[in-house]
């Protein structure tokens, strides 16, 4: 298992190497299309193993996404002259600029992952999601990091290889952490807490875990985002950003890592054909808003799919069992 | 002093509308031990029950802004949000009510956010200006109260007050009193015992929904008539901001929620009064976290003990 990962991993980042360097010859609004996919993948990877494979239903990913821009962002503004501006200076300093946002999102999933331990199902998602409102509104009172205004001027340091290399790291992390001997203790308390509990399993250190690793990956993708848009502002990681992620994961189904990918990539290009579907002229002019705006679709996917599939489109029983 | 006063009147009339919507969360909690998510979108639903029947309300009551036009725009909405609370529980909830709590929470925030993005489609994404149904103007304080006077108190938050108060005493009456809210008591305190006991589980389950959203219209109608506009999202902060104020009271305790949207209510304005008004969501919120990792069970809560 372990080796076979490792040989999908090195694939995935030669393959993306590859790709990268015919980016040029790609056309600017498919590459748009193409990088949101790979952050997007990064984000519901990573919030898979915290809703997914340890049960602790988050809702507040984007914030640790925006704690990962805005900290890889305003590390590139302050320092990023000081390793000059020769291609290994600015990849050197892009690269710092990556951990240190998500870094940054671990200390706050640290943070988000202490109360996590007293809480369970649906407080936890109200925490969660408070702390994206806190999270938020911190930054549009931090002068330093443009408040309500935003902050620009990034350069555009995220290409292909870097999204889709990062990406491929998340999914390897994830799956091999949880398909370890080590890692079985994420599914334990999934699957019962009081019985891991029992068993010996010290749940706190794994829920933690859980937060902080998969704020880690968000933090990333934050930073990607930020050096890939050139601009962020604080409304761009509110609360209907997590509900975003939320939905791929939940489409793609809790603790499946494939359908959870398929699922951000559906999710990233459904939009854009929604978008391209309003613009069509035989389309009535009544139907144009509910094509705009995906959100009618999306919120309509989530409450039929509870009803009849709870598991997602292509998870397991993942969400069976207790009746709690 | 005069400041801190004004600020407390302030504060207790965001909080009475916290308390309303409030109310819905913890009734709905207590018998179903689920948050409804969507509950923030149902007092949306009652602004704009009250938007679409004010004009024909009000021409049956003698044209122009009135007491007793406000009045039948008030019971309006309450009626249209009780039916639309009742039909979102049966089409949504019920077919889940066997499965696991985090089913049923995905698909309450499917719920709203179906509401507010059906919103968005329905009347138009744009703030609508809501129309007068009574005139909202400043009270003469005599200037034999002395500095007193210098406070400001209007039409629309005494209504406020004056419709909370009335609300609260009349659902106090209702679970204390009648078959139904004995019911809804019994439900609340053992599902398996009352439904043995004889109790129509679905019954008391629509009722249950079907007052705490009639609260929840009613909070709509007051909250726009203090303020210029409405818009389809509006009922995604407030509602958020009444859930807390449920989990600091206790929730599924009917008394706790209507505390907890006072003190949020008057925290909220004294945050905005004397230290800046940008921290107030961030604060609030912070309060919910506190409250969680102090005292779960809330103010007036008390410990439920987890059984394996």
């Amino acid at each position: 298992m372990i080796e076979r990962t490792k040989i999908l991993l090195l694939v995935a980042v030669l393959a993306s190497a590859a790709i990268s360097l015919f980016a040029g010859q790609i056309n600017p609004y498919y590459y748009d299309i193409l990088i949101s996919i790979g952050i997007n993948i990064i984000l519901a990877t990573s919030l898979n193993l915290v809703n997914g494979y340890t049960g602790q239903f988050s809702l507040g990913h984007a914030g640790f996404m925006a704690a990962g821009a805005y900290g890889s962002a305003w590390l590139s503004l302050a320092f990023g002259y000081v390793l000059g501006t020769s291609a290994a200076g600015t990849t050197t300093m892009f690269v710092l600029a990556l951990t240190t946002g998500g870094l940054i999102a671990a200390l706050a999933g640290l943070a988000v992952g202490i109360p996590s331990l007293r809480l369970r199902g649906d407080y936890l998602a109200i925490v969660t999601l408070g702390f994206n409102e806190i999270i938020k509104g911190v930054i549009q009172n931090a002068e330093p990091l443009g408040a309500q205004r935003g902050l620009g001027g990034m350069g555009q340091h995220t290409n292909f290889f870097w999204t889709f290399a990062l990406a491929a790291l998340t999914v390897y992390v994830v799956l091999n952490l949880v398909h370890s001997t080590y890692g079985s203790g994420f599914l334990a308390v999934r699957d019962d807490e009081i019985a891991a509990e029992a068993m010996g399993i010290n749940t706190t250190k794994y829920k933690v875990l859980a937060f902080v690793i998969g704020a880690f990956f968000a933090g990333v993708a934050g930073g990607l985002y930020a050096h890939f848009k050139q601009f962020i502002h604080p409304e761009g990681f509110n609360f209907l950003r997590s509900v975003d992620i939320v939905v791929m994961v939940i489409l793609g189904g809790m603790g499946s890592t494939a359908g959870v990918i398929l699922a951000a990539i559906l999710l990233t290009i459904l939009p854009e054909g929604l978008r391209a579907l309003a613009h069509q002229p035989w389309l009535p002019d009544s139907l144009r808003p509910i094509a705009e705006n995906r959100m009618i679709l999306y919120s309509l996917l989530l409450i039929i799919l509870m009803i009849t599939r709870p598991q997602g489109l292509f998870g397991g029983p993942g969400l069976k069992r207790r009746k709690a | 002093m005069i400041e801190f006063l004004q600020q407390l009147i302030n504060g207790l009339a965001q909080g009475s509308i916290y308390a309303l919507i409030a109310l819905g969360y913890t009734m709905v909690f207590g018998v179903l031990r689920f948050i409804n998510f969507a509950h923030g979108d149902v007092f949306m639903l009652g602004a704009f029950a009250g938007l679409y029947t004010a004009p024909s309300l009000l021409k049956l009551c003698g044209g122009g802004p009135s007491f007793p036009g406000a009045a039948a725009v008030l019971l309006a909405a309450m009626l249209i949000c009780a039916v639309i609370g009742i039909l979102i529980e049966k089409l949504c909830y019920r077919p889940l009510r066997d499965r696991p709590r985090l089913t049923v929470l995905i698909t309450a925030i499917g719920v709203s956010l179906f509401l507010e993005n059906a919103g968005q489609y329905a009347f138009g994404a744009d703030p609508q200006s809501f129309p007068e149904i009574i005139t909202d103007r400043a009270l003469e304080i005599p200037e034999s109260w002395g500095a007193l006077s210098a406070l400001t108190l209007t039409v629309g938050q005494l209504l406020v007050f004056g419709v909370t108060f009335f609300l609260l005493i009349g659902l106090r009456a209702i679970v204390r009193h009648t078959r139904t809210g004995m019911a809804m008591r019994a439900l609340s305190f053992n599902p398996v015992a009352a439904s043995l006991m004889g109790v129509n589980t679905d019954v008391v389950i629509s009722f249950t929904f079907g007052l705490g959203s009639a609260l929840a219209g009613a909070a709509g109608i007051l909250t726009s008539i203090q303020q210029p506009s409405i818009d389809p999202l509006m009922g995604i902060n407030i509602g958020l901001k009444a859930f807390v104020a449920a989990v600091l009271g206790g929730i599924g305790n009917i008394p706790g929620a209507a505390l907890g949207g006072i003190l949020i209510g008057l925290l909220e304005a004294l945050v905005v009064g004397y230290i800046n008004p940008s921290y107030r969501d961030a604060i609030v919120f912070g309060v919910l976290i506190l409250i969680l990792l102090v005292k779960p069970s809330g103010l007036l809560g008390k410990p439920e003990r987890e059984k394996v």
